[in-house]
């Protein structure tokens, strides 16, 4: 889109635009130091006056983003300390930006030349907004993190901490989870039966999706529905019935029951993930290995396994998650022995809380990012080697 | 071609006819098909849908009755429950013979504790009648109507003896009218009290707070679904990112930062008070109350409402909004008129998934709903680990699961279950 032409905008309109957004700033520094009203009027007035003046210094961008930057750094300082100081500079780098983006007009260039300045403020407005969401979407798992090193036993940011002082922060939560015995036998109880539970969900779950791919298969949509209802069914039933089932035959409260019971919650995860990849499997690869005199068994293994290998693992990775993360069911089928690590986060978090939880929990984020990463990576390979996008 | 219709049905290799040796194939393949779906197909079967199948038959199941009191029973079937007066001695005798037998078994108490669902204060009556009748000799101690009254009063209640015949039977409704909070009065279903009608209450507050999760789902993830469609794919590839790490966190690590954030003492009231929004004192209450639950479970469930409505809206073709603006459609009639109408199917799907997730959820309410923001799934969990009352936890989860099948069905008719989708 290097079709639309850039060119500078007026001092008047970059000083009204820079003005507003100051007061929209202004706003929350003039409640923190005591009058919102004045912290607007404060705001505007100095945005709009950098706005002015910036329109005229476009050339010298640079020397006037690094004043406006420590300015700012340092006003926050005087008012807040280093915390206060650093959000301040942040406020800098901002405007800084914020303002010679408008005063050049570079924030045209990327958009169609014929929006009107009415479309263009929408465009902005909706990314603004798209922002909000994201930062929802991501600041709960951003927050435990840093949690999790707190020196003190709160669930909350100690003045400490803001101070970026060193004694504020410490590993005690993880020293704590790594030598309590507690955590310790979840954990291990976790890493027994999810690996377990994923073994079985994937090795019926590829079979089954290998069948339901085939072009004529009876009842097909009867039997899907039925596979993939342990992922419908909302998981308090699915554990008040296996609770029940499971204590008529004696399951209740053994390893083996657990793994079971997660082993039916994760076949749909398989299921799902198995199919999509059959789906842009070629048939023709299969006929003509048998054609060639391979055994249906050969087949599978040199022709097609290789092939589907990245949903099939993909869909290990879903079944093994499901089976990690899983509370309810294992709550009601499980017995004190078998407490699994989300377990002990539930009454952790129900009766004494602790902030070992939020070491967990980070950690729990550190696993769920290279599962994550490893699903993605898996996805483009597969897609790579069906060839749906050419890479 | 001419040469077949000469020489009759046209045969395969091995000389029968193409038509049967066609239809052999097929059906090899289907069986094949069968083979490998089979051992699944089981598996399932054993470990989930017979567990699911049991509930359902616990939520009717009354067999406690007349297996720990027969005779009772068999005396009670002619006694007119009209009469106003309490059964004759035989009825005493035969309840006599078989508390005897009962409580030498310890089976008493949980008839007891199974009536007094029904019925409260007849657990107690039967915990006293139990001890004492260890020691009769039925022979000869009669007669025990007077026994039984001087044991309690309420032994000559027609009330108490009205709700043994009631549940005499081997099947019962009564777990599903207590769930829709109704009893079985003396003619037929009634209504329990206003004041006592606490499920009729939870439902209407789970669909409520579902509908209210599945609608704010709705307005945040249509934005963010738009964007990552429409951004080179790129941008849009790493913004994904953003959506799936949630999708992926563990749920309890969600919670438990939801916890954090919004408690009284929490990161997000502190970021209020130290920014001067509010005063130290009146800090807000965000958490063990709906809101919490909302907010929450918003949160959780977003990613699920965003991935379905991103796959629809990656299908839509730009152009269409382009050449509505071109001939003449303002910016918003384009949008309402012409993307929107498009981008329905994803909303339903998103929508539907969303709503049947979140009215069965347990962990997030349990967690920051306090005693406000609770759905019925908690209540249930309530009746299987601490009432102990299954049947009624299994009436209130068949009431449940036939609602969410319900909407599975509609699911698998508007977007078909094979186009569910992950990441």
């Amino acid at each position: 889109m290097a079709l639309t032409p850039v060119k500078k905008q007026t001092p008047t309109f970059t000083a009204s635009v820079s003005a507003a957004a100051g007061a929209f700033a202004g706003l929350f520094v003039g409640t923190a130091q005591g009058s919102g009203l004045l912290g607007i009027v404060v705001g505007a007035l100095l945005m709009a006056i950098l706005g002015f003046v910036s329109t005229g210094l476009i050339e010298k961008e640079k020397i006037v983003r690094a004043v406006v930057l420590v300015a700012c750094g340092i006003a926050g300082f005087a008012i807040g300390g280093l915390p206060a100081g650093i959000i301040g500079a942040l406020f800098g780098l901002f405007f800084g930006w914020f303002v010679f983006w408008l005063a050049t007009g570079r924030y045209r260039s990327r958009l169609a030349p014929y929006l009107t300045s009415g479309q263009v403020l929408w465009h902005f407005t909706f990314r603004v907004i798209c922002g909000v969401i994201f930062v929802f979407l991501i600041t709960p798992i951003l927050v435990v993190m840093p949690l999790s090193f707190n020196a003190q036993d709160f669930f909350t940011f100690t003045p400490e901490m803001l101070r970026f002082e060193a004694e504020g922060y410490s590993l005690k939560h993880y020293r704590d989870f790594f030598t309590s015995d507690q955590w310790q036998s979840a954990l291990r109880n976790s890493l027994t039966i999810a690996p377990m539970a994923t073994v079985l969900s994937v090795g019926f779950g590829t079979l089954a999706a290998i069948g339901l791919s085939q072009p004529h298969v009876p009842f097909r949509r009867a039997i899907m529905a039925i596979l993939i209802s342990p992922m419908i069914v909302p998981l308090i039933i699915s554990a008040a019935g296996m609770y029940f089932f499971y204590s008529r035959i004696g399951l209740q409260g053994t390893y083996f029951g657990v793994v079971l019971a997660h082993a039916a919650l994760g076949i749909p995860f398989v299921i799902i993930t198995v199919t999509a990849t059959l789906v842009g499997f070629d048939r023709s690869l299969t006929r003509a290995a048998a054609n060639m005199g391979a055994d249906p068994v050969t087949t599978f293994f040199k022709v097609q396994m290789p092939l589907i290998l990245p949903g099939v693992i993909s869909g290990g990775l879903f079944a093994f998650i499901t089976s990690f993360d899983e509370v309810v069911v294992v709550l009601f089928v499980g017995s004190a022995g078998q407490k699994t690590l989300p377990w002990q986060m539930f009454t952790g978090l129900r009766e004494q809380i602790s902030p070992t939880i939020l070491a967990v929990a980070t950690i729990l984020v550190v696993i769920s990012i290279c599962l994550l990463t490893t699903v993605e990576m898996l996805r483009r390979r597969s897609e790579r080697l069906r060839g749906i996008t050419p890479t | 071609m001419s040469d077949t219709t000469n020489s009759g049905p046209v045969l395969a290799a091995d000389g029968t006819p193409l038509k049967r040796s066609l239809a052999r194939a097929l059906r090899m393949q289907k069986i094949r098909a069968l083979m490998l779906i089979a051992p699944l197909l089981l598996f399932v079967l054993l470990t989930f849908i017979l567990p699911i199948a049991d509930m359902l038959f616990r939520s009717v199941e009354n067999q406690i009755v007349s297996e720990t009191l027969p005779r009772t029973v068999v005396a009670l079937a002619d006694w007119d429950s009209e009469s106003g007066e309490a059964p004759d001695e035989e009825v005493f005798t035969a309840l006599a013979e078989d508390m005897k037998i009962a409580a030498e078994a310890k089976l008493h108490t949980r008839v007891g504790s199974r009536l007094n669902y029904e019925n409260p204060g007849i657990s107690s009556l039967f915990r006293k009648a139990g001890r004492k009748a260890k020691k009769w000799d039925i022979e000869n101690d009669g007669p025990f109507k007077e026994k039984f009254l001087d044991i309690h009063k309420n032994w000559g209640s027609p009330d108490v003896w009205r709700t043994i015949q009631v549940y005499s039977p081997k099947l019962t409704n009564g777990y599903f009218l207590n769930a829709a909070d109704m009893k079985k009065g003396a003619d037929g279903a009634e209504w329990r009290p206003e004041n006592e009608q606490i499920y009729w209450t939870l439902f209407i507050r789970t669909l409520i707070m579902s509908l209210a999760i599945t609608t704010s789902c709705i307005i945040l993830g249509y934005p963010v679904a738009w964007i990552l469609a429409n951004l080179p794919s790129r941008s849009a590839n790493l913004l994904m990112i953003l959506v799936l790490l949630p999708f992926w966190t563990s749920l309890l690590v969600r919670t438990s930062a939801w916890k954090v954030m919004l408690q009284q003492q929490g990161v997000i009231n502190e970021t209020l008070v130290w920014l001067g929004l509010v005063a130290d004192d009146a800090r807000l209450v965000m958490i063990n109350n709906q809101f919490g639950t909302i907010v929450a479970m918003t949160h959780i469930l977003l990613p699920f409402m965003i991935l379905p409505m991103y796959s629809v809206m990656q299908t839509i073709n730009p152009t269409y909004l382009r050449a509505a603006k071109s001939l003449g459609a303002t910016n918003w009639t384009s949008f309402w008129r012409v993307y929107f109408p498009q981008s329905v199917p994803g909303i339903g799907a998103g929508s539907i998934l969303v709503f049947i997730l979140s009215i069965g959820y347990y962990i997030t309410p349990e967690l920051v709903g306090g005693t406000k923001g609770v759905f019925i799934s908690n209540r249930i969990a309530f009746h299987i680990s601490s009432s102990l009352n299954w049947g009624l936890a299994a009436a209130l989860g068949t009431i449940l699961l036939v609602v969410v099948l319900g909407l599975y069905w509609a699911y698998d008719k508007i977007v078909g279950i094979d186009n569910v989708k992950l990441g």
